[in-house]
């Protein structure tokens, strides 16, 4: 029979929830990393015991951990006791080495980008915020860190290199953070294109690359925003996640800072579908598993409040693409919630009748068996939840 | 042999007890004792000092024989007590936040 395995990280370490597809009865396993902050934590398509996971620190930085067995045991991958490897006599260990590419003529940054009085500001890495393990090669993954830019490991998490044709991208020295940073949050691996990547970043906007990562353009057309000085401009949008379905890779989802967007052209062009949601904020978006016109997000109060309405938690759903949304609340606390479900907090499983997840900032992570007609929380009290993905096994 | 206390996270981390023991050799600096202990551990480095410019991480601090030393040089050689081994290294992680 098949099982899921949800991947839980929170405020204060990561969780590891397994259940067979019933999805009735759960074993939680964790904290692993207790009292680190776990930004994300994903698994590989092409060996779903081999996951990733982002261990961060306002003290002491940034780790990255790397199961074989399905989160039963970790390692920091190219940190552990291993001979000289320089003249220097120091052993190798860079497992959490994330520096930025400079000018292969002057050894100097490639640029700056703009700090939030609009003077420029140099790069300086902070954290991984996002894992994505290729389709194909359990040892390749990309991370999104901020400030934002792209980094890649070829040989699963010992060394890392940056894709700097991202940040070397003409609007580079334009980006800006938003309140929460400038991170890049979301990387989409194009299924059917190996050489297409789609990525976003807060509070940049969306972009493209078609050749592997080299070079890199903009995708942010049709998006309006109504808090920068141009509300069409090129770039400058909160982005707060993207969405694709495997199948129908040239069809993006977004949830903007205000406004669900949908792409038919590969991000070439956006068009607004929040329709009838009773509010178009949020930060999670997802599509089901087997159903590419059927999409959830979660609309939160803003700005500033980022809470449910009227404390009701209530995701919705699409079954049209966007644009006619129907709320769904069957499980969901409908008083007194005022949690949030931060961006990378959403996943479905692909079983047959296909699960939907989301975790709160309160420590809820709720499932949804049934493509979000009932709810039911799997835990109630673990650290604020701040990503959720999900495996299904075989 | 010099004494060096580690922080809980760092400890954990590195796999390591609550006191670690390091050979390094004459002179004894804050350099040399930190490349010694990122030399034993190397999943530390990083979390001590910036990868890149081999700065302290602003939420961590030097102390030895009951003194600051987290804006000395990282050159100079520390109290004799501390390289004797009569005194330990610590590194002090910030008391603060949720």
């Amino acid at each position: 029979m098949s099982k899921v395995r949800v991947l839980v990280g929170t405020h204060k370490g990561a969780f590891v929830l397994t259940a067979d597809g019933t999805r009735n009865k759960w074993d939680v396993s964790g904290p692993h990393f207790a009292g680190w902050e776990i930004y994300h934590m994903k698994g590989s398509p092409a060996d779903p015991n081999r996951l990733y996971a982002s261990q961060t620190s306002g003290w002491f930085g940034q780790i990255i951990q790397r199961s074989s067995d399905g989160g039963k045991t970790w390692e920091t991958p190219g940190g552990g006791l291993k001979p000289p490897t320089s003249e220097g006599g120091m052993p190798s260990g860079e497992s959490n080495k994330f520096v930025y590419d400079t000018s292969a003529e002057t050894g100097k940054p490639l640029t700056t980008h703009q700090w939030y009085d609009g003077t420029q500001h140099p790069w300086e890495f902070k954290r991984v915020w996002h894992l994505e393990p290729s389709l194909t090669d359990p040892n390749t993954v990309y991370a999104g860190v901020e400030d934002a830019a792209l980094f890649r490991t070829t040989d699963g998490a010992a060394s890392w290199h940056e894709l700097a044709g991202l940040r070397g991208h003409g609007t580079g020295p334009k980006w800006q953070p938003g309140a929460g940073g400038l991170g890049l949050h979301t990387i989409i691996l194009d299924p059917s294109n190996p050489q297409r990547m789609f990525i976003a970043i807060s509070a940049a906007g969306a972009f493209r690359t078609d050749d592997g990562g080299k070079t890199w353009q903009a995708i942010n057309q049709g998006l309006r925003s109504q808090y920068i000085p141009d509300p069409k401009a090129e770039i400058g949008h909160c982005v707060h996640h993207m969405a694709m379905h495997g199948k129908r890779p040239g069809v993006l989802f977004m949830q903007k800072h205000w406004d669900v967007m949908r792409s038919d052209n590969a991000g070439e062009l956006w068009h607004e579908v929040s329709g009838n949601l009773p509010t178009d904020f949020g930060f999670v978006i997802d599509v089901h598993a087997h159903e590419p016109e059927t999409i959830y997000v979660v609309p939160i109060k803003s700005d500033s409040e980022h809470f449910p309405l009227e404390g009701r938690l209530s995701a919705y759903r699409s079954r049209t693409g966007g644009n006619e949304w129907e709320p769904l609340t069957k499980g969901l606390p409908q008083a007194n919630c005022y949690v949030n479900v931060l961006r990378d907090a959403m996943a479905v499983d692909s079983l047959d009748s296909c699960g939907v997840y989301f975790g709160t900032t309160g420590g809820q992570v709720y499932v949804s068996p049934d493509a979000g007609d009932n709810w039911s929380p799997i835990v109630e009290n673990l650290p604020a939840v701040l990503s959720v993905e999900v495996q299904t096994l075989a | 042999m010099i004494h060096v206390l580690l922080p809980a996270h760092l400890r954990t981390l590195a796999q390591c007890g609550s006191e670690v023991e390091l050979e390094v050799s004459p002179p004894v600096t804050l350099r040399s004792v930190l490349d010694a202990l990122e030399s034993r551990y190397p999943v530390l480095r990083g979390t001590i000092r910036d990868h890149g410019t081999l700065e302290r991480r602003a939420f961590l601090r030097f102390f030895v024989c009951q003194e600051d030393w987290s804006h000395k040089p990282p050159d100079k050689p520390l109290p004799e007590a501390v390289a004797s081994g009569a005194e330990p290294f610590m590194v002090v992680g910030a008391i603060a936040g949720g």
